[in-house]
């Protein structure tokens, strides 16, 4: 394939208007001894056609695609997308454009945008959203140093071990450098111990983090959490996820300072794990210390309102090393898709969305753990999604469901974060509103035969 | 044309009782909600969102979707973002059935094809830049640096260094120091000289035993080649600290001269612009890093390692470096922006990458070569695959500036350069053609350029005059923020 659209006789006439006699002449800057010599050992050019065939071959590789019936879980969910959400974000006129820094030549972007913030802010009941972070993970995390310019605390910053492990190694990593302590509490018991939570903040903790529902799936006690938190005068920083808010209070109602989420479950495919969206959300107070891009209303020359990149005097390209963030490129086109998939839903949309949930997971809890061997690892009330505990590993679990045609996962143990001791036999189990009764009672099913197999194997 | 579907609000037009998508009703027994959420949690009613129908959503979209600019309808020579044609083919490929609805945490057997592409693009990506460690998990160009800046913090630690100062040039975009400053440095922020490149007199009073790391775009934002780049990094070296290049201007590069091999040590690449993922209206992004082999223990993890199984096939697996700075985000990384670049690599080969670079220089030249008389370039005649001119002149004239120029380009159905940056160069107008336009549109847009220059100032300052808005009042905008819409 090529993307030029020069002729060689063109490129012959543009080099003459140059003044040059060829292309080399135009990389003479370029010391010759730092020149690469010889051709990229790169694979040879494939066309559409021969490409297609070889991904296509590829993907079938990926046994696990569109044939598995995916129960998985841990922060990406097998959500059901409305067609309206691919068809608009796949118009060229939004995916092909950049970000709305002439807003003449980007109304359209930046009206999409005002309306996620708002859209965002009904959600979650939080006064200003911005415009989009990286993922989850990074929405926490910038959460959380901006509480620390908040508070001008910039010692300490607690977090539940509860929150997503890949999320808390992420906080890990960006608050190692900045020289805060990140002070990790237990919870054992598949939620946070209020008595452990008071213990661990003090005077000098920056913000209380937790997730809501939790990895586990499980709810935290968040108006007790807030005030634990707010008693010490820090911030409670919250991670949700997003359809849960269809049937569970919404974070601004429950005394949270900083809503973050990770925006998968609002009309983004799975991927592989990304681009997905960082949500983030805030009290009125905070505003300017927020990260990220925002966009405000204002009026145009001739007095008529419209849509414009706003505060940008706390971003990098103005404020350079004293920025609210390093972020520059945020992630546009997801938050384009979740504006749409908001919008399609509907309040009510979102109410039986969380209610198919709520009601299926309910039923795989019973269903799994009426198998011989099979409970629940927590005593707790969860949405959509809770810890098995499995009478085998639960890295057999998943292998044998997967023959089956089932996608289960992640097992606990996978994780380099401690999130708890055993985890040997514990496996996530997710149940979104498309999943049926039938794929449930199969699961049942394969943990049912899978275990009278072993156990037969074991007595043979 | 007016379109109220478009101009008004979505929650304007939202009408009680409507909706779009309908959910089936549960087929499993349910019981009362009350049962299984906690009394204080559950909600009473769900969140105020608007209520349309379908063709509300849709008209409302589409109609704002034709209020933009974009690669797919204009052309846009937005300097430093390589907006490059974006390949339809791509798109296609990266949403197949088991490609594009894989789920993260699915175990390695069963993902192997996904597993083996990621770990061709590692290849290549280290390939192109002469460094052989690459990490494909930063989201987008600003997480690269940050990266590789943790990186090169721990890379010091594991050596009992205590480095806390990161030098870079003026030109240097802005997200370089606000990367530096969040891995923790002091940053430090060297002048240019007069003809845009760095002062090598003064870098050298600045290394010392505290320096960690210099940080350099290269080519640099002025749009050429830091031609003592090998000097600069024989100096830092020297000294014990690292380069960091980047990457955000290699599209001038690929297949010419490789960031390891003109001294660099580390380097992001900025996927969406380099290898055409689409900017999508402002992200996603992809900013995979690239490093020496010293320094890849410390990348983030994890990384794709390829092995053989019993049989001989291959075999790929997912590892965390033996020294590794911990995840920098959850997952794996933009997957689909990194696709999409796997893909246009493969279809390009090596031959056509090079040949991007070189008509990518090409055409900028040309357009340099088709403007300096009436825009004047104060870096020299030649450019790499971008230039910056400045309307410093016009400016003082007759009032013309940068933003008048880009603002009116507009009416003529382009979007406009890069203005205002690099800070450099006073009134700059950053340009970048990318090779993917004809030397048709080239010309359209000097001839813009040129009769843009000789119209009367005022009319100038009140462009763009043919869009639905005209200067928006950014200053009412910051003083008094309206950030979202309430009902009133
Ligand atoms: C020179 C330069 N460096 C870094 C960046 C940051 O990259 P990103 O926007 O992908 O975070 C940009 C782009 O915006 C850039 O132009």
């Amino acid at each position: 394939m090529s993307y030029i659209f020069t002729t060689p006789e063109q490129q012959q006439e543009m080099l003459q208007e140059i003044g040059v006699n060829s292309i080399e002449e135009l990389f003479a800057s370029i010391p010759p001894e730092l020149r690469f010599q010889g051709e990229l050992d790169l694979q040879p050019a494939k066309c559409e056609l021969e490409l297609e065939q070889e991904i296509a071959g590829r993907a079938k590789q990926n046994q696990a695609g569109s044939g598995l019936t995916c129960f998985l879980g841990g922060g990406v969910y097998d959500h059901f997308i409305p067609s309206v959400v691919d068809e608009i974000s796949s118009r060229g006129e939004y995916y092909t454009a950049y970000t709305p820094y002439q807003a003449e030549a980007s109304q359209g972007s930046l009206q999409v945008f005002f309306e996620y913030q708002t859209l965002i802010c009904q959600l979650t009941g939080m006064d200003v959203s911005n415009a989009s972070l990286y993922e989850g993970g990074t929405a926490i995390t910038e959460a959380a140093l901006m509480a620390m310019r908040v508070t001008r605390r910039s010692k300490k910053v607690a977090v539940l071990k509860s929150v997503h492990p890949e999320y808390r190694e992420v906080l890990k990593t960006y608050l190692k450098l900045q020289g805060a302590e990140l002070v990790e509490i237990g919870t054992a018991d598949g939620t946070a111990d209020l008595e452990d939570v008071k213990a661990a903040l003090d005077e000098e903790t920056a913000a209380l983090v937790i997730q809501n529902p939790n990895f586990y799936g499980n709810l935290e006690q968040v108006h007790e959490l807030a005030e634990a938190a707010h008693e010490k005068e820090a911030l409670l920083i919250c991670s949700v996820d997003p359809l849960s808010l269809g049937v569970l209070k919404r974070p601004g109602d429950m005394g949270v300072d900083i809503v973050t989420a990770e925006g998968q479950p609002l009309g983004i495919p799975m991927q592989y794990g990304g681009p997905f969206l960082g949500i983030l959300a805030c009290r009125q107070e905070y505003m300017r210390k927020m990260p990220g891009r925002v966009i405000g209303t204002t009026n145009d020359r001739l007095g008529a309102p419209c849509f414009v990149l706003n505060l940008q005097a706390r971003e990098q390209h103005i404020r350079r090393d004293k920025a609210t963030s390093n972020i520059c490129t945020n992630q546009g086109l997801l938050a384009l898709r979740a504006t749409i998939y908001m919008t399609s839903i509907g309040p009510q949309g979102l109410k039986e969305v969380g209610e198919l949930c709520c009601q299926k997971a309910h039923y795989a809890a019973e269903k799994l753990t009426a198998v011989d061997g099979y409970e629940l690892a927590f005593d707790r009330p969860f949405f959509k999604e809770f810890v098995l505990r499995c009478p085998v590993s639960a890295k057999d679990v998943i292998d044998r469901a997967a023959e089956s045609g089932l996608g289960l996962g992640p097992k606990l143990s996978q994780f380099e974060e401690e999130i708890g001791s055993e985890t040997e036999n514990l496996l996530l189990v997710a149940v979104t509103e498309k999943r049926t009764r039938e794929e449930i009672d199969s699961l049942a099913e394969v943990l049912a035969n899978g275990i009278s197999e072993r156990m037969l194997a074991q007595h043979a | 044309m007016r379109n109220e579907q478009a101009t008004k609000l979505i929650f304007d037009l939202s009408q009680p009782g409507r909706r779009a998508t309908r959910f089936p009703q549960a087929d499993v027994p349910v019981k009362p909600l009350s049962e299984y959420l906690p009394a204080d949690q559950l909600a009473e009613e769900p969140p105020p969102l608007p209520e349309v129908t379908e063709a509300d959503v849709v008209r409302h979209f589409v109609n704002l979707s034709q209020l933009n600019m974009s690669v797919d309808t204009h052309f846009y020579p937005l300097g430093s973002c390589t907006m490059k044609y974006n390949p339809k083919r791509h798109e296609r490929w990266a949403k197949l059935p088991g490609i594009g609805d894989l789920h993260p945490y699915l175990s390695e057997d069963r993902i192997q094809g996904m597993l083996a592409i990621l770990y061709e693009m590692q290849e290549m990506l280290g390939e192109i830049a002469g460094l052989p460690a690459v990490s494909l998990q930063p989201a987008a160009g600003a997480q690269g640096e940050l990266t590789a800046l943790l990186t090169a913090a721990a890379y010091f630690q594991d050596k009992g260094e205590d480095r806390k100062k990161v030098l870079f040039p003026a030109s240097a975009h802005g997200t370089n120091p606000a990367s530096a400053a969040i891995a923790g440095f002091d940053c430090v922020q060297l002048n240019s000289t007069k003809d845009g490149l760095v002062d090598m007199e003064e870098l050298k009073e600045n290394i010392d035993e505290q320096t960690a790391v210099f940080m350099i775009t290269n080519p640099n934002t002025v749009g050429l080649f830091e031609k003592e780049i090998a000097e600069i990094s024989r100096l830092m070296h020297e000294a014990g600290g690292l380069v960091y290049i980047d990457g955000a201007n290699m599209n001038a590069i690929l297949g010419i001269t490789r960031p390891g091999d003109f001294g660099g040590d580390m380097m992001h690449y900025n996927v969406h612009k380099t290898f055409t993922g689409p900017h999508g209206a402002g992200g996603p992004g992809s900013g995979p890093i690239a490093v020496r082999d010293f320094l890849g223990p410390f990348l983030p993890g994890p990384i794709l390692t390829k092995s053989e199984d019993a049989d001989g096939n291959p075999r790929y697996s997912l590892t965390d470096p033996e020294k590794s700075i911990g995840r920098v985000r959850s997952f794996f990384g933009n997957v689909g922006i990194l696709l999409r670049g796997y893909f246009y690599l493969r279809t390009l080969g090596p031959k056509g990458v090079r040949e991007v670079s070189e008509t990518a220089v090409l055409n900028a030249n040309y357009l340099l070569a088709k403007l300096k008389d009436v825009l004047p370039v104060p870096n020299g005649d030649r450019c790499m695959h971008e230039f910056v001119a400045s309307a410093k002149t016009l400016q003082k004239e007759k009032g013309i500036s940068a933003m008048d120029i880009g603002k009116r380009l507009l009416d003529f159905g382009f979007h406009a350069p890069t203005v205002y940056f690099p800070l450099v160069v006073a009134e700059a107008l950053m340009i970048e053609p990318t090779e993917t336009e004809s030397r048709a549109t080239l010309d359209a847009f000097a001839d813009a350029i040129r009769q843009i220059v000789e119209e009367e100032p005022d009319f100038l300052h009140q462009a763009p005059h043919s869009t639905m808005h005209s200067r928006p009042d950014d200053v009412a905008a910051a003083r008094k923020p309206v950030l979202k819409w309430s009902a009133q």
